[in-house]
């Protein structure tokens, strides 16, 4: 919303604030205004001259010198300007002044200062100028020639300060007015704010009564077959209708709204939707068949060209204005071509109604046509203010003389609006908002922007324009918006305290940051949501239960058009980046959701399991991702049932490099180098290792219950096994039987040698492990480990694995 | 004439003393005078030629020049051990200046960091953390926040649907209503999380972006404690100089409502390119929650009330750090995330 300063000042009598000060001051009281613009900023020392002579300029062709009389001096002045005349008013621009840009209509920041200096030889003392270096153009003075000096009327005074002829000394303030406050979509609303803002008082304009002594019912009979569609209805005529363009301080006002003036019809219209915030629609009564207006709705798949010229497809949705035959517009969104006003007409028809908001809004999204009109009425807008406007631009009508208005108002007002009344409740307030206001301090407040008190029900009444306001809550925001945000005092909530915490699964969470960092990889952070083509790139074979992802009914393109079901695409996608910028190595991780449906498509909210995703190029293999696992789940104090399943069979791995992470027999996530044919598919040309920790079985087995073990002081004996095993047999599988067959002595053991080449027979491999033995309470003998040994060798020939020799 | 000999062994031990060069001349030294074959055992084997009564005599002569010499070749290997010592430590002498070598660490998210830092704040004044679906039901997201079917700010954040009830939230603030129903009081939490819009990907938007939300509900909990717990998060955030302004605002879950400026942490208020020239940043929205939505989730406002902010955790990520583009939050280069 816009409106310009100098209107709300006229509303607002007394009040005197520059454009920065009217900001700050409307934006503590909660009208925010987003920035003003200045339109004489950069317009300085441009009086009204009137060209007394012209003559040949000895030395150019283009250029000629001209006299110019501003009313206290005569000043020369040279110019190529086409249009020049003799006896021209024009706007002057004195040497040591500025404008606000070029002819071309290019604005230049700050302006451009003009002095004195010669042209060709011949001195010129300013500039005469064009409506483009005054800072404005055709489109809002559709008067100025296309190339040359704005020319102003004959009957301008000579001297007089053009930016004030003009309208110019004025700023534009631009509000953001939040969906509550519907009467803020008007100057009137707005002026009322101010009043309130800075303590004055606000005085609406008069309008006085309108019409002769015919009867517009005669004229038109109205019906509304939906009331809740169409809350009212009113219409009113003007008869003999004169078009002709408005006076200069009704398009000086457009202007400042931004709004082109048109001719005196248009603009009242256009003057009392920025007003009121109503908008209105003219009919050419001649057009509408049977003296008859019927507000209903349209049948599917009806076709109807609106008065630009475009043909539009309706809905039964869609309310439509209607005369006996036909539709002739298309309600709050535009009118039709069939009863568009043009030059000749006689007879005009206003409309003022209020549609539902609702309804407005979404035909006009269905339609694809948003006009200045729908934008407004979608808000919702007030039932009482449609018969406030309508006689307002009747009251213009007959201001302005552009017509007779017919007397009588058709008003249709099915179920008109009920009275609302709150209770004043000042210590409610005050308990709210933590102050201590008094009682009439507070209803001065409330007062100033027009809410009633009735003292014997000690109730409010709201009045309509007030539909926001339901409850002691609204109330108390409009105490504390004239009393001032700043001035309520800054306490802490006193009741009982409370043990602020992480939460569980983010204390874990968070342990499981630190600990990846600590290994090397840094955070990532990708989007949920991604392509299906991600399960092609994946090499997800159709059918897997992968490809059964939630998929958005609207999303932004395909790119975003499904919830990812695994977490890898994210992960591949920003180490491919990492790898076409040539960054040597890429190490990261990311905590984040997969989203698994219980069935498809969606009943019930889906599983989301927040998923670890490790993954890396760089320097380190398989073996650096599975000890950083470790690290991972020693941390958690998961490292004790762990194993590795190699038969994981994960299409986007390397078959024979990959494993499920396996803890007290359930799959945890799995480990990884990816598929060579998927780092294909993500153009990356180096090996990527993978992992994925399913973090619910994280939080569900984590455990930091941790008892002290004694420290055993006795010696420990040693003793090394050279291995030829079989290539196929795990190095878990053996470990397994140094588990089961080491006896009680049995305290550690680890692999310090793998080989498989030349010496070794073929479809083995040698596997070196030195194994730890100790006892808690003597030294061991040799016959004790001896007996370990002997029973873990022959534990292992049950595998296939035998002692080199 | 023994005393002259054993006046002549001393001198000439210590003079050779003085003048060794290494430990190996010491020795030598040692053997020569000291030793089995050394001049010393030479003279008390001629004390066989030395009369009885001189015989004392002589010996003692004789232990005080062998205690002399052995007391300074004692103190020679000390020195001279010392000078070993220094010249090869010398030897060893390394440049200092070469590059670490490094234990690589990995690097937090810039969001995260900050996120941390918020947590952190509200953990400290006794909120606790928690979380709710991403994927949420139309009823949670809207109707039970005030916004009911049909209301302009349900088109107004550009909702993802995935079907007529379940779409992808646009808020965290569903959060507090899960939290008001499990009927626990008095609450003190923040929700964090990733939030939904369909907004193009630009410097400045992404569909997809986290909040953080907040709420207190209790007994007799104010506008005024609103402020000051938002002031208090405000200095402990961005520095205890750091000045906050409350302006009116709306929003369908609150009543009253507010927005949050603070005084840019960047040019402390003067104006600057952060704050485009305003001297403010807004950071966040707040207000009192708003009695129906109390109500809706089985609170009665006669007895309880409180209030709810929003923060959006890019916005003050990016001004934190000055990071001009949004969308390299979510494209991961090393060279980005390392400088955090």
């Amino acid at each position: 919303m816009r409106t310009s300063l100098n209107w709300i000042k006229d509303l607002v009598p007394g009040l005197s604030c520059t454009p920065k000060e009217y900001t700050d001051a409307m934006t503590l009281s909660g009208s925010k205004v987003e920035f003003f613009e200045e339109f004489d900023r950069d317009l300085d020392k441009i009086v009204v001259g009137q060209v007394d002579s012209i003559e040949k300029h000895p030395d150019a062709d283009k250029l000629v010198i001209c006299q110019v009389n501003i009313g206290t001096e005569k000043v020369q002045i040279v110019t190529g300007a086409p249009n020049v005349f003799e006896g021209a008013k024009v706007p002057v621009v004195l040497s040591g002044g500025r404008v606000a840009g070029g002819h071309d209509g290019e604005k230049v920041e700050g302006g451009i200062k003009i002095s004195k200096g010669k042209l060709r030889g011949v001195p010129s003392y300013g500039m005469m100028c064009s409506i483009e270096e005054l800072g404005s153009d055709r489109n809002f003075f559709p008067d100025a020639p296309e190339y040359g000096l704005y020319i102003l009327p004959e009957d301008t005074e000579i001297g007089a300060d053009v930016p004030e002829l003009l309208g110019l000394r004025d700023a534009a303030i631009e509000y953001e007015i939040t969906s509550n406050r519907v009467d803020c979509y008007s100057v009137l609303g707005l002026a009322r704010e101010a009043a309130a803002t800075f303590g004055l008082k606000f005085v609406p304009p008069v309008v006085p009564e309108t019409g002769n002594s015919e009867d517009v019912n005669d004229l038109v009979k109205v019906t509304v077959k939906d009331s809740d569609l169409c809350r009212r209805y009113t219409a009113r005529a003007i008869k003999n209708v004169h078009i002709a363009p408005s006076p200069k301080w009704m398009q000086n006002r457009l202007r400042s709204q931004g709004i082109r003036p048109i001719n005196n019809l248009v603009d009242i219209t256009n003057y009392v939707m920025v007003e009121y915030g109503q908008p209105m629609h003219a009919y050419d009564l001649s057009t509408i068949e049977g003296s008859e207006i019927i507000v209903d709705v349209a049948k599917d798949g009806e076709k109807f060209t609106t008065l630009d010229g475009e043909e539009r497809e309706l809905d039964s949705k869609t309310i439509m204005i209607n005369d006996a035959k036909k539709h002739i517009g298309i309600a709050g969104i535009m009118g039709g071509e069939n009863s568009m006003i043009t030059g000749d007409v006689d007879t005009v028809l206003f409309e003022s109604a209020c549609f539902d908001g609702t309804s407005i809004r979404l035909s006009s999204k269905k339609i694809g046509l948003r006009t200045d009109a729908s934008g407004i009425f979608e808000k919702g807008l007030d039932p009482n203010n449609a018969i406030l406007a309508i006689n307002r631009a009747c009251a213009l009508v007959e201001e302005l003389g552009c017509g007779e208005v017919v007397g009588g108002v058709v008003d249709v007002y099915g179920k008109p609006m009920e009275d609302r009344r709150l209770p004043f409740e000042p210590e409610r307030y005050n308990r709210m908002l933590g102050t201590d206001i008094d009682k009439e301090t507070q209803l001065s407040y409330l007062k100033a922007i027009d809410l009633g008190y009735d003292e014997k029900s000690n109730e409010l009444l709201i009045p309509s324009w007030r539909q926001d306001l339901l409850s002691y809550a609204d109330i108390a925001e409009e105490v504390a918006r004239f009393y001032g945000y700043d001035k309520i005092p800054t306490t802490l909530p006193s009741g009982e305290a409370t043990a602020g915490k992480l939460g569980y699964k983010g204390s874990i969470d968070k342990l499981c940051r630190e600990t990846v960092e600590f290994c090397g990889f840094s955070q990532a952070m990708t989007y949920s949501f991604e392509s299906k083509k991600v399960y092609d790139k994946l090499l997800i074979p159709e059918g897997d239960k992968l490809r059964d992802a939630i998929e958005i009914s609207n999303p932004l393109g395909e790119d975003y058009s499904i919830m990812r079901t695994v977490s890898l695409n994210g992960m591949l996608t920003s180490l491919a980046t990492n790898y076409n910028r040539r960054n040597p190595e890429a190490f990261l991780y990311e905590i984040g959701n997969v989203y698994l449906a219980k069935s498809l498509p969606l009943t019930e909210l889906p599983d989301e399991r927040k998923q670890l995703t490790l993954g890396f190029y760089g320097e380190g293999d398989f073996y650096n991702m599975k000890g950083c696992v470790e690290e991972l789940l020693s941390k958690v104090g998961m490292d004790d049932k762990l194993t590795y399943d190699p038969a994981s069979k994960k299409p986007y791995l390397h078959p024979g490099r990959q494993a499920n992470i396996i803890y007290d027999g359930e799959v945890i996530g799995f480990i990884g180098e990816v598929h060579p044919m998927v780092l294909k598919n993500y153009k990356i040309g180096t090996k990527v290792y993978i992992a994925d920790i399913d973090m619910p079985h994280i939080y569900e087995k984590a455990n930091f219950d941790k008892k002290f073990v004694g420290i055993n002081n006795f010696p420990a004996s040693t003793r090394d096994l050279a291995l030829v095993v079989p290539k196929d047999v795990l190095a878990q599988s053996i470990e397994k039987i140094f588990d089961k067959d080491g006896g009680e002595y049995m305290e550690d053991y680890s692999l310090f040698d793998l080989y498989e080449g030349n010496q070794i027979k073929e479809g083995f491999k040698s596997m070196a492990y030195s194994l730890k033995f100790r006892a808690k309470d003597r030294n061991l003998a040799d016959n004790d480990v001896n007996a370990a040994i002997d029973s873990i060798i022959e534990g292992l020939k049950s595998i296939g694995v035998e002692l080199r020799k | 004439m023994m005393k002259d000999e054993l006046e002549q062994i001393r001198a000439k031990a210590l003079n050779q003393i003085e003048n060794a060069k290494n430990l190996d001349a010491l020795n030598d030294i040692r053997v020569s005078v000291l030793g089995k074959k050394g001049e010393l055992k030479d003279i008390l084997r001629s004390m066989k030629d030395v009369s009885p009564e001189e015989r004392p005599n002589v010996g003692k002569m004789v232990n005080e020049v062998r205690d002399a010499i052995e007391e300074t070749l004692l103190d020679a290997k000390k020195n001279l051990e010392a000078k070993a010592m220094d010249a090869k430590l010398a030897a060893e002498t390394i440049d200092v200046t070469l590059p670490a070598k490094k234990h690589r660490l990995g690097k937090a998210h810039p969001n995260f960091k900050v996120l941390e830092e918020v947590e952190k704040i509200f953990t400290g004044m006794g909120y606790e953390v928690v979380a709710g679906p991403e994927i949420e039901k139309d009823y949670y997201n809207f109707e039970a926040l005030n916004i009911p079917a049909n209301h302009p700010a349900k088109d107004e954040q550009d909702t993802f649907y995935i079907t007529k009830d379940i779409l992808l939230r646009t808020q965290t603030s569903p959060v507090q209503v899960r939290e008001m129903e499990k009927g626990k009081l008095p609450i003190r939490m923040i929700a964090p999380g990733r939030v939904f819009r369909s907004d193009e990907v630009d410097a400045t938007h992404s569909p997809s972006f986290h909040q953080i939300e907040g709420m207190v509900i209790d007994k007799n909990v104010t506008f005024a404690d609103l402020k000051g717990t938002l002031e208090t998060f405000a200095k402990e955030f961005l520095g205890k100089d750091t000045k906050v302004k409350f302006r009116p605002h709306h929003f369908p879950f609150t009543e009253p409502s507010a927005e949050m400026d603070v005084s840019c942490f960047k040019c402390g208020g003067r104006g600057c390119r952060f704050c485009k020239g305003e001297g403010w940043i807004e950071i966040l929205g707040c207000g009192m929650v708003h009695p129906h939505v109390l109500e809706m989730s089985g609170i009665d406002p006669n007895e309880y009330s409180g209030f709810a902010f929003g923060i959006g955790l890019e916005r003050i990520t990016l001004l934190k750090y000055e990071i001009d583009d949004m969308r390299l939050l979510y494209e991961n280069d090393v060279r980005f995330l390392d400088q955090f």
